[in-house]
């Protein structure tokens, strides 16, 4: 009897705490428009939350919405546009004068001024500051002053010079609302940079206190900081001074940090949280998410390709012809089908869609599966042993992988293994030190929406990704003849070229380019997700 | 009694520094750098690499690091993660969660597995027998991540009866459902454990005794029987705090409960030691801790039992 009472009386809380929970789930979801908050998936940030370190999605997207820079994208087309610049003009590429316009302040109420962005700049390009984000500076007259390369790497027992100056020649405060910048080499992507976060301006109290910045950040963009609960959320607020246009119409975001992508999907079909960018496999199989979601879920490319690069440094490699080989054995259509459901597109160049400079279809028949023409040139080349791919595996890069390696094998009718590496950190260790003899799958994600920043980075010779040690001097030169034109157009055709150039000797494979499937919830109006698939917080309402 | 106790909390601190050093050093064993993939696909600049190893003592030999951080810890300072967040901060905000997680479903299987297992074990062979028979097995043989994906869509989307994630305040009547998942599999063991031991000792001679005695079945049942069948199932219930806490990894993950297995997780994957063994040694005294209150209780529970 005594056990059936205690049952009883356990019944009692545990049904109310039922009924409390289930009653939770409606309350957040009322509140007018105007002051509406709404919550955002995220992950925790990698760094603190300084522009000029954060190179990572989690605090990536935190970092967009405290900061504006010069320059800003259009979250369509990703064309840049003036945000806080009101001019950047040029007549040779090489010297930038750059207006600031009037009226921008920093949410603790200092001006912006050109001495922000210069002070910013220069903080993060010295060395010893230690920023990522260092090298976005590289091409400023000066940089060689203020960053000093470690003579044997960072494994090597030197250290590093002191650098003998901690300001770049480059940069001239000409007055508060005037900064001229002169750039060692010429560059005419140089102002479409200008919109990646590195090139953020920083408030004088950042260089007073730089513990209490990053515990409280301040920035110039639309939302101020609020307050931060480690692996729970950063909680933003709208800037009501903020000066630029179009201005948010929702007043509070929350960046609600998930440790797991699937709980954040369960939470926007129960509309407990309103956007998220990765629709988990689990949803997309079947296209459960449409049903799931109705009409509140969208699936676009954006600006991010999928590539398969070869050590070229290794002696195996060395071979145009069996690279391109490769290339035309992958069946692409067949592993977007397969694997992606279609969503992913197959890649038929460098450069993703919406770049701005792009051409369609740069690579041709390379990219097109011909399998009996490439077993042909494959056996033409005498490689030996079976061909091997590796990926890390801590994020969902396996399948595809595999899939890939699958109708390498059937196409040239050699042994096609894939090589799983548990992490992504165990994985780049790898990469960095020049140790990979297995082709590798690659990504890339543009910093700034150029043609350019498909190029440079990767295929140039001692390019900042050129991980596979790819060199030719033709594609070098093309380069270099674009970097120095003095007119987008120019720039463009010239990239287009060395893209063309590059392809011909197919250091690394384009796979598929990179597509977004996101969801919202039903208080969500009018979304619309960035080509750097971040959700545009000036356009999003709430209905 | 106290003597006992006292000796056993000494031996507490050679333990307690022995698993430290193994926690350090698997963590340091494993392969790649931390900063490698801190830049995604780009290396990161030297200067940044060679900084953060200073900052963190990367640099220098294992058993070192491992002095600088066992100093530092004495001092009550458990260090920093790589993003610049004090540790003890977020052991401060995950511990409390995972202890209330592991405490609620610890109270859920205490509760139904003993009155299950005290009412199977009373008629053992009967329908209720069997039927409690079937379900602990079809417990045991589901996966944790089963039963809550299960439960998540089920009561979470489908019916909208619970919220399917736990907000950052972890309220207890969220914990309910996750800790029912986590409690799950236990709760079985506890069923078996206690109806064997009831069904076991029900024939032995002091309970014929107390029978033959007059006392009533209640009395019989309540203190003789049950104080009697209760050591292994006290092992258990004790030993599996630590362990539900410890494996509380995949629940959490499902259920976004900010505890500490997807901080350790998190962590490992970075190489952040600091993090790792601070979050593991506090699990391994809460381990040590039940151990030595289990042991206390079965002093009480059984007279013959005696410390000193």
């Amino acid at each position: 009897m005594r056990s059936r009472r205690v049952a009883a009386w356990l019944a009692v809380p545990v049904s109310v705490a039922l009924l409390a929970s289930a009653c939770g789930g409606s309350e957040e979801s009322g509140g007018e428009a105007g002051d509406a908050t709404i919550s955002i998936y995220g992950t925790e940030p990698e760094n603190p939350l300084v522009p000029g370190n954060t190179t990572e999605v989690g605090g990536g997207r935190v970092v967009d919405a405290l900061f504006t820079g010069l320059v800003e994208y259009d979250p369509r087309t990703a064309e840049p546009r003036n945000a806080v610049a009101e001019s950047i003009e040029t007549t040779d590429s090489k010297v930038y004068t750059i207006t600031l316009k009037n009226g921008w302040t920093f949410h603790d109420g200092t001006p912006v001024t050109a001495q922000s962005f210069a002070d910013a700049w220069n903080y993060t390009a010295y060395s010893p500051n230690a920023q990522q984000s260092a090298s976005f500076f590289a091409q400023i007259e000066g940089f060689d002053q203020v960053n000093t390369p470690d003579p044997d790497g960072a494994d090597g027992p030197q250290q590093a010079p002191q650098p003998p100056a901690q300001e770049m020649s480059g940069l001239r405060v000409v007055d508060d609302r005037t900064l001229e910048v002169t750039l060692a080499e010429p560059f005419a992507v140089f102002p479409t940079q200008l919109g990646y976060s590195a090139f953020s301006p920083l408030p004088e109290a950042f260089f007073a206190d730089q513990e209490a910045f990053e515990a409280n950040p301040i920035g110039n963009g639309p939302f101020t900081f609020e307050s931060r609960q480690p692996n729970a959320n950063i909680m933003l607020s709208r800037y009501e001074d903020y000066t630029g246009d179009p201005k948010p119409s929702v007043s509070n975001v929350e960046f609600r940090i998930y440790e797991a992508v699937e709980a954040a999907y369960a939470d926007v079909v129960a509309g407990n949280l309103d956007f998220l960018e990765i629709i988990p496999p689990s949803a997309l199989a079947g296209n459960l998410y449409q049903t799931d979601l109705p009409d509140r879920s969208s699936s676009q490319t954006y600006l991010g390709l999928q590539t398969v690069t070869f050590p070229v440094y290794d002696p195996r490699f060395q071979n145009p012809e069996l690279r391109k080989a490769i290339s035309m054995a992958i069946d692409r259509d067949a592993v977007n089908q397969q694997i992606f459901n279609g969503l992913k597109p197959p890649a038929d160049g460098y450069v993703a869609p919406n770049v701005p400079g792009r051409a369609e279809n740069q690579c041709g028949e390379l990219c097109t599966y011909q399998p009996q023409r490439a077993k042909q040139m494959f056996d033409a080349t005498g490689f030996q042993g079976p061909i091997e791919l590796t990926s890390n595996v801590d994020a969902g890069n396996a399948e595809w992988m595999q899939a890939t390696c699958t109708t390498i094998s059937n196409a040239l009718g050699r042994e096609c293994r894939f090589v799983p590496v548990p992490t992504f950190g165990e994985f780049r260790t790898a990469i960095n030190a020049g140790e990979m003899n297995a082709i590798y799958r690659s990504g890339w994600v543009a910093d700034y929406p150029s043609i350019e920043n498909f190029l440079n980075p990767l295929y140039r010779t001692g390019g900042s990704s050129n991980d596979g040690g790819y060199s030719n001097p033709a594609v070098d030169a093309k380069l270099a003849q674009a970097d120095a034109a003095t007119s987008t157009e120019q720039a463009d055709q010239l990239y287009q070229e060395a893209e063309r150039m590059a392809l011909q000797d197919m250091p690394a494979i384009p796979v598929y380019f990179q597509s977004v499937q996101a969801g919202w919830s039903e208080r969500l109006r009018s979304v619309t997700v960035t080509q750097f698939r971040e959700l545009d917080l000036y356009s999003v309402e709430v209905g | 009694m106290g003597r006992y106790v006292l000796r056993r909390l000494l031996q507490l601190v050679p333990v307690l520094i022995g698993t430290t050093f193994l926690i350090y050093l698997l963590v340091w064993t494993i392969p790649g750098d931390p900063f490698a993939g801190k830049c995604g696909d780009r290396a990161c600049p030297d200067s940044y690499i060679t900084a953060m190893r200073e900052k963190y003592n990367l640099d220098d030999s294992l058993l070192v690091q491992y002095g600088k951080y066992l100093a530092s810890l004495v001092q009550g300072d458990f260090g920093e993660t790589f993003s610049g967040i004090e540790v003890s901060e977020l052991i401060a905000n995950a511990y409390p969660v995972t202890l209330k997680l592991a405490l609620v479903a610890l109270v859920i299987e205490a509760v139904i597995g003993l009155v299950a297992g005290v009412l199977t074990g009373l008629r053992s062979g009967s329908f209720l027998d069997n039927l409690v028979l079937v379900s602990t097995l079809f417990l045991i043989a589901i996966p944790v991540f089963v039963t809550g994906f299960v439960l998540q869509i089920t009561l979470g989307l489908r019916w909208g009866i619970i919220d399917p994630t736990v907000s950052a305040a972890a309220n207890l009547s969220e914990l309910i459902v996750p800790g029912f998942v986590l409690g799950s599999l236990s709760m079985a063991y506890v069923t078996r454990l206690t109806r064997t031991s009831i069904a076991e000792n029900r024939r032995s001679d002091y309970v014929r005794t107390a029978v033959a005695k007059g006392l009533a079945p209640r009395r019989v049942v309540g203190v003789h029987l049950m104080r009697n069948s209760a050591i292994p199932v006290v092992t258990f219930l004790g030993v599996n705090l630590g362990e539900l806490m410890g494996g509380a990894i995949v629940t959490e993950g499902i259920f976004n409960i900010r505890g500490i297995g997807g901080l350790v997780f998190g962590a490992i994957l970075t190489k952040e030691v600091a993090t790792v063994t601070g979050v593991v040694t506090l699990l391994v005294i809460v381990y040590l801790l039940m151990n030595l209150l289990v042991d206390v209780l079965y002093a009480v529970l059984d007279p013959r039992i005696r410390y000193d």
